[in-house]
């Protein structure tokens, strides 16, 4: 080879070969069942193994081609290379059949009416979720609304104040205690809470919310906790050294400069809480009708909607099935604005670097 | 509006670890004093007591006295908000708060204290302090561009800019060139010059050069070695530090011997 005179030149597949061999593999692959196949009209060559197999054929030719050409160390990168894209399309392939799977059985029943009209008197077709969804969406608020102040603040503590104290070790142990409590045993405590406040028996929306609220604060202190630890500690020191006194240097400096990574917490432990079932189901019940009183009767949430149209379909399964779809549809198109929207603000509010 | 600074027998310690062992210093109103010596003899820590800034690593306290013209500073009751408004400080890196615009940069002592202020009288403050730290001209046409897009010199200026638009009495600076290129630290040194007019300077400095340029006086500390406290050597006039020093490890550490 004439660039060997060149000390540092070793050979180099072209950028088309992978590809080349790739369908190649497949081909061979495709082949070799094609012709072994026995001479029966009802046999169907399985697809997914003919291309599990051609990958096998794809990756064991590359590598030994790329061993002979390249040597072993950039072989051995191409062999990680296609493991790592492997792994990609494995870790993604339930995501995607989940989201056709969901955005095909959902969008049937994906229409006006579904956003407008409650359960009340439906037992066959027609009804709609607009009582589950405006329930989830008053409760999650008020979830919020509880516990972002209590975690925010948690999270200034641990930061600001209490370095190396003890409280600060015994919150932190606690804050992780929390993050591993059950989302039922949270819904029973808001249900216990709730008893004991207003009586046996009681299920109203506030109740549901403690009980999201519950699941919420340790996500909102942990990630409020990472984002306040990121400033920088020259720029707390720089307010100081203006006579700033420290409740303004918090307020000013260290909460503006951390806004959009707290922002993006906050919304997604908004997202995550959104999608829980049992502790709304035993704080919150379950309700056909509109309730705008989160003090007052039981409300529905979107979860509840699908899980309970499922397990109690009606006379007309079919509708149920489809109304269930549609929720989770619903469900998921809030929770991936929230996820947008929690991107759109972190950008606004990130500090500006350009010249 | 200078003021006198006077330090008697300061021991600093950080838990258990004694970092400055007792130093005693008069430090005279409108002077540039440069604090100098090898890393870790406790310049940084002995500059921090002066405006009480070394309190916010945790663990750390002052035995001792520090005069400002004669109030002590770790007398029991003493604001250390208080202190540091009248002592400014300007650190090793620049550190202009990057959510804010240059203008908001030069005038947050007054904004981040929530006092108010008319646009017009924000506006003279800015130019003015811009002005005195010899950064306007190179900013003027975008004061409302963020803080953090200036180049490291002129942010460094820009820190400057904020400490004297809160008209301290007395201004510190750790190393607050050593982050900078030559051309950048001249424009800083000829501030420097201008400031002494107005202020007590003191700064912390590994640039001998720069010692010898810029102060009246010049402190020498040292340590024994590893782990022992940073004591001060010799404390006199810059030209008989550098030229005929009465000590032996002072005249080593000017002449390059060691450090």
């Amino acid at each position: 080879m004439g660039q060997n005179s060149n000390a540092f030149a070793r050979g180099k597949l072209g950028s088309s070969v992978p590809s080349l061999m790739l369908v190649g593999g497949l081909a061979l692959s495709w082949t070799l069942f094609a012709v072994s196949a026995p001479n029966d009209s009802d046999y169907e060559i399985n697809l997914l193994v003919v291309a599990v197999v051609g990958i096998i054929f794809f990756t064991l030719g590359l590598f030994g081609l790329a061993v002979r050409v390249e040597g072993r160390r950039r072989a051995v990168d191409r062999l990680a290379t296609i493991l790592v894209t492997l792994a990609f399309f494995i870790a993604l392939t339930p995501l995607i059949s989940l989201i056709i799977t969901v955005v095909s059985k959902g969008a049937v029943r994906f229409d006006v009416d579904f956003f407008t009209l409650s359960m009340r008197n439906v037992v066959g077709e027609g009804g709609g979720a607009a009582h589950a969804i405006i329930g989830t969406l008053i409760m999650t608020l008020a979830a919020s609304i509880i516990s972002v102040p209590i975690g925010l603040l948690t999270s200034i503590y641990i930061v600001e104040y209490g370095t190396g104290k003890r409280l600060t070790k015994w919150i932190t142990f606690f804050v992780d205690v929390m993050t591993g409590i059950p989302s039922i045993v949270a819904g029973l405590f808001a249900y216990a809470l709730f008893e004991i406040l207003l009586g046996p028996g009681t299920r109203v929306g506030i109740s549901g919310s403690a009980a999201l609220a519950v699941l919420m604060i340790p996500i909102v202190v942990r990630s409020s906790e990472e984002m306040l630890r990121l400033v920088p500690n020259e720029l707390r020191e720089a307010a100081y050294a203006l006579g700033v006194p420290k409740w303004l240097t918090i307020l000013k400096v260290v909460l503006p400069t951390s806004i959009a990574g707290i922002t993006t917490g906050i919304m997604l432990a908004i997202a995550r809480v959104m999608g829980e079932t049992a502790p709304l189901l035993v704080a919150a019940g379950f309700s056909n009708d509109f309730n705008f009183n989160i003090f007052e009767d039981r409300m529905q949430s979107l979860p509840n909607f699908v899980y309970y149209s499922y397990i109690a379909q009606g006379s007309i399964p079919e509708a149920y099935l489809n109304r269930a779809w549609a929720g989770a549809l619903t469900l998921i198109l809030i929770v991936m604005v929230l996820n947008l929207g929690a991107r759109l603000i972190a950008r606004t509010f990130a500090p500006k670097l350009g010249r | 509006m200078s003021k006198r600074i006077e330090i008697k027998d300061l021991n600093v310690y950080y838990s258990k670890f004694r970092a400055v062992e007792d130093v005693s210093m008069e430090i005279e109103p409108r002077s540039v004093t440069a604090f100098i010596g090898p890393s870790g003899c406790g310049k940084s820590t002995l500059i921090r007591t002066l405006n009480r800034m070394h309190e916010v690593i945790p663990g750390a306290y002052v035995e001792g006295e520090v005069l400002i013209d004669g109030d002590d500073l770790y007398a029991p009751g003493v604001d250390p908000v208080m202190v540091r408004r009248q002592i400014g400080m300007v650190f090793q890196r620049p550190n202009p708060f990057p959510t804010m615009s240059i203008r908001d940069n030069v005038i947050a002592g007054v904004k981040l204290n929530n006092r108010r202020i008319s646009k017009s009288d924000a506006d003279d403050l800015v130019e003015k302090s811009l002005r005195g730290a010899n950064l306007w001209e190179e900013v003027k046409d975008r004061l409302d561009k963020p803080g953090s897009g200036i180049s490291g010199g002129q942010q460094q200026r820009l820190c400057i800019a904020r400490t004297i638009a809160v008209e301290p009495e007395i201004i510190l600076m750790d190393e607050p060139c050593s982050a900078l290129d030559p051309i950048s630290t001249l424009a800083i040194e000829d501030l420097i010059e201008e400031l002494k007019e107005k202020y007590t300077i003191v700064i912390v400095t590994h640039n001998m050069q720069q010692a010898s340029r810029v102060s009246d006086r010049t402190a020498f500390f040292n340590i024994a070695g590893t782990g022992m406290p940073g004591k001060l050597i010799e404390f006199d006039d810059t030209a008989k530090i550098f030229s005929n020093p009465s000590v032996k490890a002072t005249e080593d550490y000017v002449s390059g011997k060691f450090g």
